[in-house]
């Protein structure tokens, strides 16, 4: 299981890549293999807000929907619109090509966890 | 296999229009005409015959084999109910004789059947008023969820939230949201609503929280006292999705521990066959507090005895349904009831829980089950140990089933267990079936050791391979190939 050292991570299985004010957004590699086959994903629209721990889209797989939750709060400045017809990228490449969105981050991101953390908590949910 | 329209062949057919097709041009008038024939496909009576008997084999039903369907409870439905609701009397009505003045007469009967289910069901859970119109579960919830909205906005009370915990029905939050609210998720703890998970969320615009119970784990909720008394504090309601009633009847009434609406399946719990879309029947059961705003029509009473269809109850949510509901799924249920007695739907739950445990014992050697204690009427095990060493999924051991001979268990659901395979074996399974089930499926997982390649291709035995799930979701084109 993958947990780049560079990204943040929510308990609810989302990544953040923080640059400056600016923080692109997918869910991880231990979230995808979860869920199985990707089929849909469903995001905000550019100039949305997103709040840190609520909902901002959904996620459905073979297996389940599921929703997806902001990790940092902002507003929406881009969209992967690839994920439209290709949403297999979030499966094959959870950490790049299938990031989710960009936000204008807006307040202090809090309640992140670190790689190391992460890759706990993964560990102890994966029994 | 050739779809009709493909066997079509022009000029062949099965039998003879009631008029030939001139003299039906000379009288009808031309506007009424259709301007294009109708694309029906031409056939035999024979090729008729011969291609449904074909499509009926294909068909996999719980009167052929062992369908351990957990959340579905299939069980085997005794023929004597169909004989019931092919009585004349009752097959031949027809659902607008009761509007006609005087017609009455003719309804006693189905308007007595109608009141006295309600009644059955009112002693079965200790509700005090049931509404016998929805058409199938997740319709009873939403009714139960537009009845907990009308005591509210009665009452002047600013509700807008739900609560939905991660271990009840999938369908509750939909229902929720359908009607309005906003929908509150908790997390579960050791499979069970966690009373301080509760608390956090808890505040005085929660209309109410809708529980299974037992819940998707097949796990009683032993925290019900208490939660009951939380909610009270907040004037929001208890909702009880009835869907796993039978493995509770004759041991608690819901209405007696403090539920102000539940819906029950009574194509589950009371014995009438369903699968492929129904038909259902979903009563929904309410409190004293809540009877003003059931559905109308009601079927009340007179003091002489006849009964009648009553529309006069201002505060009622109106009409959920066409008619007074699926009334020959409600008929084949009244029959259940009565033919088996309190005694006998005891021992239904009785024997739904015995043999969920059975099951689960002689499995739990071979499969990891996550939550292993006395179980109700299902249990959900997990194919992770299988997973990890070999890679088989519980997705293969669902397909190796289907070779055997078997319908699959629910897999991937509930969410909360990973490679989770729900067996319910229902009341109406022998030993025999479940022990011969046990050891396929046992062979199933010793062979996953040794030839895993082998389960991943399942199933070699039906019409068709290995279907393309994910293909299935991505691109849903829907085509004839012929």
């Amino acid at each position: 299981m993958k947990t780049p050292e560079n990204l943040l991570y929510s308990k609810s299985h989302e990544w953040a890549d923080i640059d400056g004010d600016t923080a692109v957004i997918g869910i991880t590699d231990f979230a995808q293999e979860l869920l199985g086959d990707i089929t849909f994903v469903e995001l905000p629209a550019v100039g949305d807000t997103v709040a840190a721990g609520a909902e901002m889209g959904s996620i459905e797989s073979v297996k389940a929907a599921s929703e997806l939750y902001a990790p940092v709060s902002g507003e929406v400045i881009a969209v992967n619109e690839a994920l439209e017809d290709a949403p297999e990228k979030v499966n094959e490449s959870a950490f790049e090509d299938g990031w989710l969105i960009k936000v204008r981050i807006s307040g202090e991101p809090k309640d992140l966890l670190s790689a190391t953390e992460y890759a706990e908590l993964a560990a102890s949910e994966d029994h | 296999m050739k779809t009709v329209f493909a066997q079509s062949v022009p000029g062949r057919t099965a039998c003879l229009p009631p008029m030939p097709e001139e003299r039906a041009e000379a009288f009808i008038p031309a506007n009424l005409l259709r301007g294009k024939r109708p694309a029906l496909p031409e056939m035999s009576e024979l090729d008729v015959v011969r291609h449904f008997s074909r499509l009926s084999r294909l068909n996999y039903g719980v009167d052929s084999n062992f369908y351990p369907l957990g959340s579905c409870t299939m069980k085997y439905n005794p023929k004597f109910t169909e004989n019931v609701a092919a009585l004349p009397g009752f097959a031949n009505l027809h659902p607008l004789l009761p509007q006609i003045k005087s017609a009455g007469l003719y309804t006693q009967g189905a308007l007595e059947v109608m009141y006295e289910s309600e009644r059955l069901l009112c002693e079965v859970t200790g509700m005090h008023a049931f509404t016998l119109h929805p058409m199938a579960g997740a319709h009873g919830e939403l009714t139960g969820a537009m009845l907990i909205a009308a005591y509210h906005k009665d009452k002047g009370n600013k509700k807008t939230k739900v609560i939905c915990p991660d271990s009840a029905h999938g369908t509750n939050p939909a229902s929720a949201a359908l009607a309005g609210f906003e929908v509150v998720n908790i997390e579960s703890k050791d499979g069970l609503i966690d009373p301080a998970a509760l608390d956090a969320v808890l505040d005085d615009e929660v209309a109410a929280l809708m529980m299974t119970c037992p819940n998707t784990l097949g796990l009683f909720e032993k925290h019900l006292p208490e939660i009951v008394e939380k909610l009270r504090k907040v004037d929001a309601l208890l909702y009880y999705d009835g869907a796993n009633l039978n493995a509770i009847m004759g041991k608690m009434r819901v209405g007696d521990v403090g539920f102000d609406v539940v819906h029950l399946n009574l194509h589950k719990t009371f014995a009438t066959p369903h699968g492929g879309g129904g038909p259902g029947s979903g009563p929904v059961g309410v409190s004293e507090r809540l009877e003003p705003y059931l559905p109308i029509s009601r079927v009340d009473k007179l003091r002489d005895g006849r009964f009648f269809l009553n529309y006069d109850y201002p505060k009622s949510i109106g009409f959920m349904a066409p008619f007074y509901g699926n009334f020959g799924v409600v008929l084949k249920a009244y029959a259940y009831i009565l033919r088996l007695g309190g005694e006998g739907l005891k021992r239904v739950s009785e024997y739904a829980v015995l043999n969920a445990n059975y099951m689960r014992k002689l499995l739990e050697e071979h499969m990891h089950i996550p939550y292993n204690r006395i179980c109700m009427h299902e249990f959900v095990a997990s194919a992770c140990d299988q997973q990890a060493a070999c890679g088989v999924r519980a997705l293969d051991i669902a397909k190796a089933l289907l070779d055997k001979g078997y319908h699959a268990p629910t897999i991937y659901f509930p969410l909360i267990v990973k490679e989770c395979m729900m067996y319910e074996p229902t009341e109406t399974e022998s030993k025999e079936t479940m022990d011969a089930f046990v050891q396929d499926l046992i062979e199933i997982l010793e062979s996953a050791k040794t030839d895993p390649v082998a389960l991943q291709d399942a199933p070699v035995t039906m019409p068709v391979r290995r279907l393309d799930e994910t293909k299935a979701a991505r691109s849903m084109i829907l085509i004839d190939p012929a």
